[in-house]
Parts: structure tokens; sequence; C-alpha cells
């Protein structure tokens, strides 16, 4: 049975932050969760799906994060809990819809939102801390910085967000939604609210100036509930020599450091919950107590301006004070911190030596290591359609040979810009941004531009983002072929169903939203290839190409191979033929093993022969029709 | 059971798509069964694809720890594939790190295209043995193949580890945990890759 739903009050489990995040909204008896998935948020609503239909709750896959949050916030409208969870990315699609809900205020029901930032850009293209969308739009912010909390957190920002029918913004980063630790279970509430729209409300940021200001007084009564929240405490002496001020990840990380450098007796820890607005009061009491500051947290200096705001109020009254962290260098403003970093941060303020391993191991290790270990690139998975399409599409760039190009997107074909890829895209941006740049590029002809313009984007990109930008090309004529490529899953986030899968977040069958009739709908010429045919592949990509004026559309359809994996048998054996593969001599550079590089395919050093890894191979047979000796084999399973 | 050192300090590694996330969560859950504090931190996302991955595993009696092991402060290493053993030993590696090694390589794009070498088992072998205090080396993959899958491959790895005792952990805990973690028609299979894994570390 599914931990999630598990209704053992006491119980001790291992979650992974964001299945914490899931259980709390269980426990606050969330009837209603919509999110666009994107790590390292993606797990909270793939939790709640797969016990929706037992706890009798919906759940759904939005098609971005902006309908995420507005359907949710129908939800809380007519009275129901309602959450909505997003990367960092996610936040700036729905912030617009964000900017007027703060003023519109929610419904009786609860609304939530979790922003999960992905610090160091581990799975992401930017990075980015969501914090501020707190202080810019007067939104109550909390922080979890343990496992517990982020059940805890996210259970009680219902409460807050009834409490002062406001959206409540619950802000976890990657170290905390994707790790795992204990976390103690609470009660699941058995009742189900009746949802009903009460038509004598109106939710709108009309008068947007009074509504502003009664913000104003509903972040005031926040304050004062913050001042003392549970979320919020010390650990240290009474007067400690420094003061460390954390908020989220930065937590462990400052016990850690303060442990390790055996400084409990000097330095203290006030570990702050709630972020936004600050508990002034909590702050100036601790503060006081001390003439040295250390701030640590993860992105921005975000607590550390926002508390030098307020000790600027304060001096020289309560005291005076020289500030550590990201404005002195100590912590660096940009990707993660880790434990490392903040115990060399406060070794240095604490003027206390810091040496990790014995003198000599160290540099030991590394000398002895470093020689040996060939980098490791990121690459598609072996059977990956993508591979496929980016060959093809780089075999008809060439034989154009007019200087064509790709503008890039988002999603597991972003790696197309490594050699992954064959180093084919050229700009990659926001979710839809490739094919908006090509609307751009496809009308520069006016101006010398000769070169073919492509645009890429995925099923779920398509989705999400694309389609706005596919209408303004057919709108303003522009000159470019979008290239989809079409696997039927969001794959890079952990194969979440879509609007083109025929198939609901909940695992209910679902109309399939058609791209090929949605494209051919709006008058453009649309052709559909299946990547592993190499060669027709290319050949439509060259036409199309050649089809020169307005948008044409290109359909590369062909599932992941890894859902494929999962569902069905590899169709093929592969072998390679160690009589027929000629190795160096033959002529072709290594094509398989140097080119095309898939990583089921090796390089057999003694035998001067290609071969094939049968741990790492899935069969898709592809690398058979690249072979010009035709000794790579495949045989139908 | 009791804990060797407070806190413990476990990493796995591999290559993207061995099975890292399954082989630590399994490993964490058995211990929070024995209610040890236990924090794991993974590698997600693009490194999935093909990429260097870790998991670190915090264990103790006392209080919950940050995801993250700081710089040579890894009391065992497990790792999937040989050379990814290298790179971590290098890292978090101190004279009484105990590593556990699956011998068969992935070999990294860059090796295959002739751009990097893969150094040789032996050598591996050579340098793992003079930076650790103990290490043992399993043919996990191959064991796998021979039960028809390389997926199988994390789990014999888990019952390496188990065999060597490193971990405050008895293998009735192990077993219990695997039964409660793969739907039953895939309970036996792993049973026996984890018991396979096992024998090969215990005694050793």
């Amino acid at each position: 049975m599914s931990v999630i739903k598990k209704n053992a009050p006491g119980s001790n489990e291992l979650l992974m932050g964001n299945e914490a995040i899931a259980r709390g909204a269980l426990e606050a008896g969330v009837q209603f969760a919509a999110a666009y998935p994107g790590n390292p948020s993606s797990e909270i609503i793939g939790t709640l799906s797969q016990v929706a239909k037992d706890m009798g709750i919906y759940v759904e896959w939005s098609v971005n994060e902006k309908v995420a949050l507005e359907a949710a916030a129908s939800a809380s409208f007519s009275g129901l809990r309602a959450l909505s969870a997003m990367k960092q990315n996610g936040v700036n699609v729905a912030s617009d819809f964000i900017f007027n809900l703060n003023l519109s205020g929610v419904g009786s029901g609860g609304l939530v939102l979790v922003a999960a930032d992905d610090p160091a850009a581990l799975s992401s293209t930017n990075e980015e801390d969501s914090r501020f969308i707190s202080k810019v739009g007067d939104l109550p912010l909390l922080e979890p910085a343990t496992f517990q909390e982020a059940k805890d957190m996210t259970k009680w920002a219902f409460d807050l967000s009834e409490a002062i029918n406001s959206l409540v913004i619950v802000r976890s980063v990657s170290r905390i939604s994707h790790a795992r630790g204990n976390v103690i279970l609470g009660e699941l509430p058995q009742e189900k609210k009746t949802a009903r729209y009460d038509t004598s409300k109106i939710f709108i940021p009309v008068a947007a100036p009074l509504r502003h200001l009664a913000l104003h007084l509903k972040l005031a009564k926040v304050r004062e509930m913050y001042e003392s929240s549970p979320f919020n405490w010390y650990v240290g002496p009474e007067k400690p020599e420094l003061l460390m001020i954390t908020s989220g990840s930065g937590w462990f990380y400052s016990l850690e450091a303060v442990k390790t450098l055996q400084l409990k007796d000097q330095v203290g820890i006030l570990k702050i919950g709630t972020t936004w607005p600050l508990p002034s009061k909590l702050l100036a009491k601790h503060m006081a107590n001390t003439k040295r500051l250390l701030f640590v947290e993860e992105v921005d200096p975000f607590l550390e301006n926002n508390v030098k705001e307020l000790a600027a109020e304060w001096s020289p009254e309560i005291g005076s004070w020289t500030f550590y962290g990201k404005s002195s260098g100590h912590v660096h403003p940009f990707g993660e911190i880790n434990p490392d970093l903040i115990i060399n941060a406060l070794a240095k303020v604490m003027s206390k030596p810091y040496s990790p391993r014995e003198a000599g191991y160290g540099g030991k290790a590394l000398e002895m290591t470093k020689s040996l270990v060939p980098n490791r690139d990121l690459g598609f998975c072996p059977g990956c359609p993508h591979r496929a399409t980016f060959w093809a599409i780089k075999g008809a760039l060439k034989l154009d040979g007019r200087g064509g190009f790709v503008a890039g997107d988002i999603g597991c074909y972003s790696l197309g810009l490594g050699p992954a890829g064959f180093f084919q895209l050229k700009t990659m941006h926001a979710m839809g941004s490739g094919t908006g740049l090509a609307t751009g590029f496809g009308q520069l002809h006016k101006f010398g531009f000769n070169q073919p313009v492509l645009s890429v984007c995925g099923d779920s990109t398509f989705f999400h983002a694309a389609i706005p930008a596919l209408i303004n090309g057919v709108y303003n004529q522009s000159d470019f072929v979008m290239v989809v490529l079409d696997n039927s899953a969001t794959a890079m986030t952990g194969f979440q169903p879509h609007a083109g899968t025929g198939e609901t977040a909940t695992g209910s069958p679902a109309p399939v939203v058609d791209i090929e009739k949605l494209c051919k709908a709006l008058g453009v010429r649309v052709e559909t290839c299946d990547p592993f045919d190499l060669q027709d592949t290319t050949e439509k990509i060259l036409d199309l190409i050649n089809d020169e004026g307005g948008v044409r559309v290109l359909i590369s359809r062909r599932q992941c191979a890894l859902v494929k994996a999962k569902e069905e048998k590899a169709p093929y054996k592969v072998h390679v033929d160690e009589e027929k593969c000629l190795g160096e001599s033959c002529g072709c550079a290594r094509l398989c093993t140097r080119v095309f590089k898939c990583p089921g395919l090796i390089w057999n050093k003694e035998k001067g022969k290609s071969q094939v890894d049968e741990a790492i191979c899935n069969g898709c047979g592809v690398c058979a029709d690249i072979c010009p000796s035709s000794a790579i084999i495949r045989k139908e399973n | 059971m009791t804990l060797s050192k407070e806190p413990l300090n476990l990493i796995i590694t591999g290559v993207g798509g061995q099975g890292n996330v399954l082989a630590s969560q399994l490993i964490g859950r058995a211990l929070v069964k024995d209610n040890f504090y236990v924090t794991i931190g993974e590698t997600y996302g693009a490194s999935q694809r093909g990429g260097a991955v870790m998991s670190h595993l915090r264990i103790s009696r006392e209080s919950q720890y940050s995801p993250l092991i700081p710089e040579g402060q890894a009391d065992i290493i497990v790792a999937l594939e040989p050379v990814e053993a290298l790179r971590v030993i290098g890292q978090y590696g101190n004279p009484s790190v105990s590593a556990v090694v699956n011998s068969r390589p992935i070999y990294p794009t860059a090796v295959t295209v002739g751009d990097a070498e893969y150094p040789s088992l032996e050598k591996i072998k050579k340098t793992i043995s003079e930076l650790a205090r103990k290490t043992w080396f399993v043919d996990a993959t191959e064991i796998a193949l021979s039960y028809g899958s390389p997926i199988f491959t994390n789990i014999i790895m888990v019952g390496a580890l188990a065999g060597t005792n490193l971990l405050p952990l008895n293998r009735k805990k192990f077993e219990e945990t695997i039964k409660e973690s793969f739907p039953s028609t895939h309970v036996a299979d792993n049973l026996k890759a984890f018991e396979r894994g096992l024998e090969m570390t215990q005694g050793c």
C-alpha cells in the first residue's frame, strides 16, 4: 500500500520531500490539485495522482502552469482546498495570474502554491530564486528546512490561506523536494466538502490600489502570526559571538558546520521558516544578542537583504552589525550551497582552520583518480528517437548547404545542443521559445537573411507554449519549418501523460488532442515521419526546407524508448558481424561509434571492431541502417 | 543495532539508468524500519540521461542530516560502475572508507569515440585498494545478465553491501523491505538476486 495514503498517525516513514508535501496537502484535506510537470516539483502532483481515485480527490496534469493555478483557484473559489505545484520557470509562466490573484484574494477553500526552485540548475535550463514573487506580490511565504516541515508547513499553509483569504507560497528547493528523510505521519481527514460557487461573491482585482492597501493589512496580520510560529527556532548560546540566520536547505548545512567546527558554545543558529513577511520582533530579539551575522540561504540574498532592510530601521537603537553572507563573498550568490561551502564560510568568519580529511590523503586521492576518470557526457538513451531525428536534420541541413540551423526548446531534446544531438540546436530558452524565435528568424529575408530555419519542440512543449508561437508564424506568414518531436510522453520529467497521450493524470482514458489535425486546421503543410526511417525523414526535412514561404510542420513521431521498453519487448536483437565490420580501415570514420554515438555501441580496441553492449542496447535497430558495410545485424525478437 | 560511526555516510554511485535511486531507497527504507534517521540526496534530472549519478545516504541514531555528504567524509562507497567508484573516492574518500564495486564498465561516449581512455580494470582495482580500507569487487552485471536482464545489477549490489556487514542491518530486514517494495510478481527474482549478491561478499 502506498505510504502516502496510510492513515497511521505517528508512523515514521522515509519520504521524498515532494511526497511529504503531497502528504501535507492530504492531511490538510486538499480536494483539487493541478500542475504541469517540471523538476524538482514533478513528484508532488505525481504522488497525489496515484492516490487520487482512492482518496476521492481530483488531480490533473494541466497544459501549463498558469492554467494549472487557474484551475486550482476555481476550486478555492468554490470552497475546496486546492494545491498547485511548479518549478521556478512555472512560477514565471503563472505570474500574470498570480499578480491578479493576490488582489482578488482566494475563496473559502485555502489555495497553496508550491514553488520548487532548482539551485545550480540540476534539472533546469535556468537558475532562479522564485521567492521574489512573495515580496513583489505581497504573498505569505513559507520555507521548509526538513522533510517533516515539508509536510507540516504545507498542511498549515492551507489554514493560513483561509485565515487571510490569500494565496500562500511554500518554497522548496531540489535538496528538499528531491531528497528523502524521516517524516512522522499525521492524521488524514475523512470529511469531504461540497463545491459551490457563491454568486454573491466576485473575485476581481478591480480598484487595484485599494485592494493593494488591503493586501498590506493582510500581510501585517501574517507578520504577527509569524512572530510565534513553530517554524522558526533558535539553537545556541544566549549571547552568541556570531548568529547564523538561515532558511530552507541552509538549516542542515549550518547545523553541520557548527558541529564540525565545534563552535556550539560560540555560534547560534536562527532558523526562519516564515521568510515573508519576516517576523521582525523575533529577529530583533535575537539580533540584539550579537554583533555579527552570517546568512545561509539558497540562491539569492533574499533573507539577507530583507533583514538588512530591517536592521537599517533599527540601527542604532537595537544594535549595529557586521554582515557576512552573499554580499561579503562568504557564501556565493549563485549555484547550490552545500555543507563544505558553509563549513568553509563559518571557518573563515570565525578564523578557525578546517581541512576536510587527513593531511596527505586528499591530495593523493584526487591526484591518483583524476587522470584515470573520463568525463561522462550526457546523451540520449539507447534507442532514443531524438538521436535519429537530429541525425536526419543534420544530414538534411548539410545537403541543403545554405547554413540552415535549428532553434531549440525545453525537453530531453535540449541535449541536441551537445554531441548527443550532433550540435544541431543553436538557441534554447523558455518553453515554446524555439518556435517563437523561428517566427522572427522567418521574417528576416527582407534584410538579406537566406538561411533555412527550423524549430524543434516536443509534444508536451507543443501544448504548453508552442501553439501561440505557431499561430503567430501562420498569421504573420513567417518562413520556417517546425519539427514536432512527438515521443508521446513528457519524458524529461518522468513520463507524465499529457493532452496528446489519451490518458489523464489518474490513469483514466482521455480524448487525444491530435497535433497533426490541429496543425492542419491552421492551413499549413503538415508531414509526418518515423525518425527510425532515416532516409524518409531526411528527405522530408529537405523537401519541407525547400518548400519556401509560410510555416511548414513535420511531426517526427516515435514513442520514447524508455516508455516503450516498459511496455513491450525490444523489437530486435542487434549484434556486429565481426567479419563485415572493417573498423578503422572502412573509410566510414567509425560512423556508428564516433558519430552516431548510441551508448549501446562500443568500440573494442583489441579487435579494432565495433561491438554491441548487451547490457545497454535496447534493440531499436536503427544503427543497422547507418552502417555502410551492413555489419550491424538486427534480428527480429 | 548500533552504528560504527555517527553519522554513517554511504554513497551509491553509477551511471544514469542503472537503478541508483531504487537501491538507495531500499537501503533507506530498511534503516527507517529500525528507527534510524536517514537522509538521502539523489542526482535527478538531466544527469539521469547517461551521466554520472550519486545517492548520498546519511544514517544517524541522533538526528537528521543534510542530504549532501561533505568532501572526504564517505564511510562506504557502493559503485554500480567501476570508474564511478574512482570518481567518488577521489572526492569523498578517506583512509577508513570501504568500497563495494561492480566490475562491469559502462563506457562514456568520450571513450567510445576515442577522445578519452578508460582505465584497465586492474588499474582501477589497484587504485581503489590503495585508497580504501577494504574493497570488494563483484561481477554484478554478469550475474544479472545470467538471470536474463541487467536490471538486477542494483539489487545484486545491495545484496553485496548487505554481505559486508558494514550497515547495521541484518539480512532479514533487507528481505522484508524487498518484499514490500516490489510488485508480488517480481519479489522472488529480486530476492534471488539479493541473495546471490550477498553470497559474493559474505565472509570475504
